[in-house]
């Protein structure tokens, strides 16, 4: 590991990216990830890597389709609504079965919104923005150390799985200074597997698409790609746990408001309360079940999301109705403050103590009837 | 005995699903002759468009890519910036270049890519049905203006030759007519001019095609190849209409 350099979330994926081999980036500006493509229009060239910014996210995710069909490591990155823009191209990828790399630093929605830090396109990256049955991997970093680390481990998993991962940053994530270490710089070559498209010298013609027009053939490409997103989520499956052991609440928390919580779950631990943490670090696959054993362990389980409850539909879907599950979530461009979340605890967890003492007393009613 | 004609190597021996009289099977044609005779079809790719000409990948052989609607040329330039030695060819309708795509084409031209469009301009949407495209003429009644494209309405044809050629990263630009054997010979003439100038890395080149939909026009082919004369014509002026390296 090299020493330690402050840099911005923005830029240090930026760099991160092109130390992972990705010599095509194509963008188009919005706040708050400017960085990014500012920072690529300067270091690819250095790179001898690809740099174009778009006339719209239209374009780059399209120029990123033509790239990675051409067996470049590629990316695009961009804010709330231009990832909205992008999801035509991201279905057409899952469904080529190409590999890309999309960066989302969130911002506040729905529409314009504003330039604040948000999570509120939870749903859009892990539920599928756009048309038809495709997944992606969505990665949570919650640190520019660890923005850094995904951004590398993307590029190795949208190859691996040749598919499109999403890293989903928040505004807070993107714009914050911490000190990282930057991997070395890895050399990448063009691909030249089987299905990259480079002229047919000395092989059959290739094809890549997505158009199948025979149901029977468009039903078994389906059975195809769902088979290769059980592998993902068999395998991939990435949490942090925190004080999970022994925990009777248990926090869900991901990206910047983890750490928000992370601070939280200890100031509780000290004033006796048994809380824990729970931090996907992959969105999709989700930690459903490392969520569903903790439900059967916990009594009280609190989502805390920059939105007004994305997450915490997988968070109980995931804990099967078997515990209570508490929301608190914001969304527009504010972040938590950790007393606020230490109250919420605190009552969450007064909640579940008076509810499981009315449920112990009915219990006893019941058996001393005669 | 000396064959004068057979199937070009880029053309795979199989029936298209064009219809009578269509444009496309005749551009395929002319584009896969040129291929073979530029000895380029090991490091040519088609960007195929959404559009009758979808399925160009059953019919080419070699590389064939597929974009979203109107998307073409931008997957055209991340191909074309990885590979720059390969040929890569962006292929499109009317209503996929000029009315879905038309942010696409406009700087892929004005950044001078160095790939080379196909253009296929029928006047209408061949593949859903026959609606109007942004160079369906005044007073042509489609599936979408019944009583006739009124201009008031639905603004006037886009001449996308001309369009494109204020752009100094376009370096040629020409339209033909697919009607008799002259005018093809013409076309063939300005593709070859077109993908020579890709090869010889210079910019940004685009042929239009004016071509017949008989079947949306509800016409005979016959009458089809009169129509693109009588009436396209006018309005389209075929010939080179931008090229500056003669
Ligand atoms: C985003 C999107 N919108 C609409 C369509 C439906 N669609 C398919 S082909 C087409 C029009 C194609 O017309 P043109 O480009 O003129 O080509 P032609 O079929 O005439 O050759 C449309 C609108 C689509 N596939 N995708």
């Amino acid at each position: 590991m090299t020493e330690k350099r402050l840099m911005s979330g923005n830029e240090a994926m930026a760099e991160a990216a092109i130390r992972a081999g990705c010599r095509c980036y194509f963008g188009y500006p919005i706040t708050p990830q400017n960085e990014v493509t500012a920072y690529m229009a300067r270091r690819m060239p250095e790179a001898g890597g690809v740099f174009i910014q778009s006339e719209s996210e239209l374009a780059a995710i399209n120029m990123v389709l033509g790239a990675s069909a051409a067996g470049c490591r590629s990316m695009t990155s961009s804010s709330s609504p231009g990832i909205s823009l992008k999801q035509e191209g991201i279905s057409y990828i899952a469904a080529m079965e190409l590999p890309a790399v999309i960066a989302n630093i969130m911002r506040g929605g729905p529409g314009l919104g504003n330039i604040a830090p948000s999570q509120s396109d939870y749903f859009q990256a892990v539920k599928g923005g756009g048309h038809g049955d495709y997944r992606q991997i969505v990665l949570g970093p919650s640190t520019v150390q660890e923005l850094v680390d995904l951004t590398v481990c993307s590029f190795d998993l949208a190859d691996e799985y040749r598919m499109p991962v999403v890293i989903l940053g928040d505004g807070l994530l993107g714009q914050m200074m911490e000190p990282v270490s930057m991997p070395g710089m890895r050399h990448v070559e063009i691909k030249e597997e089987e299905w990259v498209l480079s002229g047919c010298r000395g092989r059959a013609p290739r094809l890549l698409r997505s158009l199948i027009l025979d149901p029977g053939d468009l039903a078994a490409h389906n059975l195809h790609l769902q088979e290769k997103y059980r592998r993902v989520a068999a395998r991939e499956v990435r949490f942090e746990s925190v004080f999970t052991d022994d925990a009777e609440l248990i926090v869900v928390a991901y990206g910047t408001p983890a750490r928000v919580c992370r601070a939280a779950v200890a100031a509780c631990r000290e004033k006796g309360i048994r809380a824990g943490l729970i931090r996907p670090i992959t969105l999709w696959p989700f930690p459903r079940e490392e969520i569903s054993r903790l439900a059967s362990q916990a009594s009280h389980i609190l989502v805390v999301e920059m939105s007004h409850g994305q997450m915490v539909e997988d968070v109980l879907l995931s804990a099967e109705f078997r515990v209570p599950v508490s929301f608190f979530g914001k969304a527009g461009g504010l972040t938590f403050h950790i007393d606020e979340v230490i109250r919420k605890m605190e009552k969450t967890n007064q909640k579940s103590k008076i509810k499981n003492q009315k449920a112990k007393s009915k219990k006893q009613k019941h058996k001393s009837k005669p | 005995m000396e064959i004068i004609y057979e199937r070009p190597e880029s053309l795979k021996d199989v029936r298209t699903h064009y219809c009578a009289g269509c444009g496309h099977g005749v551009v395929h044609r002319i584009l896969a002759e040129i291929v073979d005779e530029l000895g380029i079809r090991e490091k040519t790719v088609v960007i195929a468009p959404v559009g009758c000409a979808v399925l160009a990948y059953d019919y080419f052989n070699f590389d064939v890519c597929e974009a979203p609607h109107g998307r073409t040329p931008a997957v055209a330039t991340g191909m074309k910036r990885v590979r720059p030695s390969n040929v890569i060819i962006s292929y499109q309708g009317d209503g996929d270049l000029a009315a879905i795509g038309m942010a696409e084409i406009i700087h892929a031209a004005n950044r001078g890519e160095r790939i080379t469009v196909v253009f296929v301009n029928n006047g209408l949407y061949g593949m859903t049905g026959g609606q109007m495209a942004p160079t369906t003429l005044i007073g042509q009644r489609t599936a979408t203006t019944p009583m006739g494209r009124d201009f008031r309405e639905c603004g006037q044809p886009i001449k996308v030759c001309e369009l494109l050629s204020q752009f100094e990263g376009v370096v040629y630009a020409a339209r033909c007519a697919i009607t008799g054997p002259g005018n093809i010979i013409k076309g063939k003439k300005m593709l070859k001019k077109a993908l020579s100038i890709q090869l010889a890395d210079l910019g940004f080149s685009i042929v239009e095609f004016l071509s017949a939909c008989p079947t949306h026009w509800k016409l005979t082919p016959r009458e089809a190849v009169q129509y693109i004369e009588e009436k396209m014509v006018p309005c389209f002026p075929t010939g080179v209409i931008k090229d500056t390296i003669k």
